[in-house]
């Protein structure tokens, strides 16, 4: 379905990207994350800003919320991670107790690296003999970037409010691919992201109020240096203003309803000739209801968004107008819910971006959304005790998607000239199996072992004439899936995990010259918590790829071999 | 199911045969190579040859003909051209010009030109169009450069300035002319032909002729037919014809023939050419096909295949005519993404077969006994 089709949500509000839809999560640290979920088609919650309702699948990243013991009146620490690629990233967390009701934090953070690693390319003819192996170093792949946020936190006798300030400001090179007598590139971006946003829960008895505003503004400069071709300079800024209202009423301890309405405004201008400037209002309205019958949970949710698009110099496209519905059905056959039963069906759809309907020369105004229609059918074991088995969870899921008008580029009159059309169909079917047993089988002794596996079957039916048709649709693999094992003992931490990613082919035909191996990394780390005083730290070393595996996900991009990370942190 | 999925040896790409039977054994043309151009970024630049004597159609030999050369052949392919007993394959996006040996494809050597665009011969030397005369980061895009090379030595010699990012060359009586198409600096295109004096290689005349020129040929009484690409929106692209002004050795513009014209081929009195244009209403490409007779530069059928076959044609991207029989071939580049199809017709426009080819099929050079 593609990146633009999940969300990401960072502290209840998710973040935007109107000119391409994509999110670089690169960009947010894992430092002060306190909880990362994913949800496949949406959270089991039905007090959330309307547009939540709207993603096949969301990631909610959650900042840590400080919390104080008695007595207590900060926190403070410090972190510095060096490794493979001359990685440097000091970072730092202060939270401060500013009085009975409220908390601030502020966390910063540099990164810097050269982004060099070596790797290495090796053919062999079928009989064995070697062709050319060749080992060369990744360059113009380094990034200086630094990170601010401020938060502050508050509780009220009736909810709860916070308001958060975040910049991040990087420079980067971009390697760019592999290919014969090409191995450097000169291409470079700056970006600046900042957003302020706030958020308000207020509880009244039976009424639940949850609202949110937000302010982004982001900058991106780029530039192709590269001396053998055109000399790009592009400047580009989106500003974002949001604002959410989410409300839930309950009716009945067995039932409650929710309607939330979310206003969202998007500009983005550039200095590229002939820009159109294109400004959106998206206004979105749901309405959910949740049943919990103890033994049967119903969730049903509609959602309606409103699109208008304003544009300079030429005629708009038409508004847009879409209703989506869903409804997830939860049941626990036996007693004590230990074993679940979960169905749902969703539609949801991503609107064209900026850069689809607008790009100088290749944008198509004419664009329709991409709609996707979800089916899900799965079971769930989930058993939690003191004893030996701490806790076994075991899910299998099987679903079906449809995409229709998937936006592709597409050739527009002569010599390498695109445009964007509505012109994919996709049929998407799959099994997901995962489980999760924790075993305590010595006194201080934990052991975790996690494994999951993903079958997929996602096939190109748009025209029968093409020769790619019923062919499994580029760089998605019928097998993947991941195991991760880890140890816990005294403040020792051990983690091993294991990446399979099977065989994909990097074009639409399913054909030997587009055929991609698979591949498969070994991770391992070691942590170690210990006291010294009051003072708390970690140590933690990190060896990724362990088997060195020369590999490269995307043709022509290589990844790094064997690497390394060490970190030490310090908490107050 | 692991254990059968494990990585293995990267094996080099091995070349794929299609029989298809059109046999000419002891013919004076002994087959044909067709470059595939790749995406960019793919590095899929691929080589095809056909061979007449036995009827079978090599898919990608490079690779397995050259399997020493890291990374194979390269990165989008622009043009190709046999001198003596030399291929040469321009990669654009890899910045140099393949060399091989005619008759086996083993590669002799490469030429490297950053930004290198189409390569013709004369007397004893190669020259190559670039985008780039001088390396350098210009924000209004450097100028265009033609360089010469020795063919025995495949040394640069020589250098010229013309205009900006020049695309088609062609050499009448000791004079050079290119299309130049300042395509990096839109929507100011350049429009002149450059014309360069072979025996000091210097520039001598820019002559205004439309916007954006991308083809430049010859035919067989020394006209010039250069195409204009338009401006992609109200300028629509046309085909101009240059003539030797009598009783003067300049070349002027001649004729404006009135229609859109992406790629031609010419066989004896006739141009065969096709125009592929995007129509901003219908969001769809509207495809054309033609010939012109050459003499009297009239449009004298707006079809040369007469079997309908053309309706299977999605994007086409190369055409080129056999030298003795008059066979027509035509390319489809599909989407540019996967797989296109050479098709051969025959003189009078019937399909006689048609092959799978890499990605992006687009330019035949003819090998001789």
């Amino acid at each position: 379905m593609g990146t633009n089709h999940t969300g990401v949500v960072y502290d209840g509000v998710e973040l935007g990207n109107a000119q391409n839809g994509q999110i670089d999560l690169g960009q947010f640290s894992l430092d002060n994350i306190e909880a990362l979920s994913l949800y496949n088609g949406q959270k089991s919650e039905i007090l959330q800003p309307a547009k939540d309702f709207g993603s096949a699948g969301t990631i909610y990243m959650r900042t840590r919320t400080p919390f104080f013991n008695e007595g207590e009146t900060y926190h403070a620490r410090a972190t510095i991670r060096t490794g493979s690629f001359d990685l440097l990233n000091p970072s730092a967390l202060v939270e401060l107790k500013l009085g009975k009701r409220v908390s601030a934090s502020l966390s910063a953070e540099w990164v810097n690296s050269s982004g060099k690693y070596k790797f290495r390319y090796r053919r062999v003819n079928p009989a064995g003999e070697l062709a050319y192996d060749t080992t060369a170093v990744r360059q113009n792949g380094d990034i200086n970037a630094t990170r601010i946020e401020l938060n502050t936190h508050g509780t009220l006798n009736s909810g709860s409010w916070n308001f958060k300030v975040y910049n991040y400001n990087s420079e980067r090179g971009v390697p760019g691919a592999i290919v014969n007598n090409v191995w450097r590139r000169g291409e470079r971006i700056w970006d600046t992201n900042s957003f302020a946003q706030g958020r308000y829960t207020g509880f009244f008895g039976k009424f639940t109020t949850l609202n949110n505003i937000k302010y982004a503004f982001y900058r991106t400069h780029y530039v192709n240096n590269d001396d053998k071709q055109v000399k790009i300079d592009n400047l580009y800024k989106q500003k974002e203003i949001y604002f959410s209202s989410a409300n839930e009423y309950t009716i009945t301890d067995f039932w409650k309803i929710s309607g939330s309405y979310d206003f969202m405004w998007n500009n983005l201008d550039a200095d590229v000739y002939g820009f159109v400037k294109p400004d959106r209002i998206s206004q979105y309205l749901s309405v959910a209801t949740a049943l919990d019958f103890n033994r049967v949970k119903l969730q049903a949710s509609a959602l309606g968004t409103f699109i208008h698009d304003r544009i300079k110099g030429q005629e708009a496209p038409k508004d847009k107008h879409i209703f989506t519905p869903a409804i997830f059905v939860n049941g626990y056959p036996l007693r004590n819910k230990d074993l679940s039963i979960r169905a749902f069906y969703k539609q949801s759809f991503r609107m064209p971006t900026f850069n689809d309907l607008y790009y100088a020369d290749m944008g198509n105004s004419k664009l329709s959304p991409e709609r996707v229609t979800q089916y899900n059918l799965g079971l769930l074991y989930d058993h939690q005790s003191s004893s030996f088995i701490s806790s076994a969870r075991v899910s299998a899921d099987v679903y079906y998607n449809r995409v229709k008008d998937k936006i592709v580029a597409y050739p527009k009159g002569q010599q390498f000239r695109w445009t964007m059309l509505n012109l994919g169909l996709v049929d998407i079917r799959g099994i997901d199996l995962t489980g999760l047993l924790t075993i305590n089988p010595y006194k201080d002794l934990y052991l975790t072992v996690r494994g999951q596996y993903t079958f997929q079957r996602a096939i190109d039916i748009t025209n029968p004439s093409d020769n790619y048709y019923r062919d499994q649709i580029p760089y998605i693999p019928r097998h993947s899936g991941a195991a991760v094992i880890n140890a816990q003992w005294k403040g020792w931490g051990l983690n091993y995990s294991w990446i399979y990613v099977g065989e994909r082919y990097n074009q639409q035909e399913n054909i030997r010259y587009n055929y991609t191996q698979p591949w498969y990394t070994s991770d391992v780390s070691l942590s170690k918590d210990f006291k010294l005083g009051r003072v708390s730290l970690r140590g933690l070393i990190e060896i990724n790829n362990l088997l060195s595996q020369d590999y490269d996900v995307i043709l022509n991009y290589p990844m790094p071999k064997r690497n390394y990370r060490f970190t030490l942190t310090v908490e107050i | 199911m692991v254990a059968t999925s494990c990585r293995e040896d990267e094996l080099v790409v091995p070349t794929e045969y299609d029989i298809i039977g059109d046999e000419r054994p002891g013919d004076e043309i002994r087959g044909f190579y067709l470059v595939n151009e790749g995406n960019m970024g793919s590095n899929k630049c691929t080589l095809d040859f056909y061979d007449y004597y036995t009827g079978l159609y090599s898919r990608n030999f490079y690779a397995e003909k050259n399997p020493n050369v890291i990374k194979e052949l390269g990165d989008v392919g622009n043009d190709i051209g046999i001198y003596g007993s030399k291929l040469y394959v321009v990669v654009n996006c890899s910045h140099k010009v393949e060399v091989m040996d005619s008759r086996s494809g083993v590669r002799l050597g490469q030429i490297d030109i950053p930004n290198c665009r189409y390569v013709r011969f004369h007397r004893g030397k190669a020259y190559i169009s670039s985008y780039v005369g001088p390396v350098l980061i210009d924000p209004n895009a450097p100028k265009g450069a033609v360089y010469e090379i020795d063919t025995l030595s495949l040394a640069v010699t020589r250098k010229v300035s013309v205009g900006y990012q020049p695309e088609e060359m062609e050499i009448v009586d000791d004079y050079m002319y290119v299309a130049n198409s300042g395509g990096y600096r839109a929507p100011n295109y350049d429009n002149t032909v450059s014309v360069i004096q072979m025996v000091d290689f210097k520039q001598v005349q820019q002559i205004p002729v439309g916007i954006n020129l991308h083809r430049l040929k010859k035919d067989k009484y020394n006209k010039l037919w250069v195409t204009s690409r338009g401006d992609y929106q109200d300028r629509p692209s046309r085909l101009y014809v240059m003539q030797k002004k009598p009783g003067y050795n300049q070349m002027i513009v001649t004729d404006t023939i009135p229609v859109a014209c992406s790629n031609m081929a010419f066989y004896e009195d006739k141009m065969y050419f096709y125009a592929t244009e995007w129509n901003n209403y219908t969001a769809s490409n509207t495809i054309t096909y033609g010939v012109i007779d050459v003499r009297t530069k009239e449009v004298i059928s707006d079809n040369f295949i007469k079997d309908g076959t053309e309706k299977d044609i999605t994007i086409p991207y190369g055409i080129a005519v056999h030298p003795e029989t008059g066979d027509i071939f035509v390319t489809d580049a599909k989407n540019y993404v996967s797989s296109g199809t050479l098709y051969c017709f025959s003189s009078d426009g019937y399909k006689k077969w048609s092959v799978r080819t890499g990605d992006i099929p687009a330019h035949i050079t003819f090998l001789s006994k």
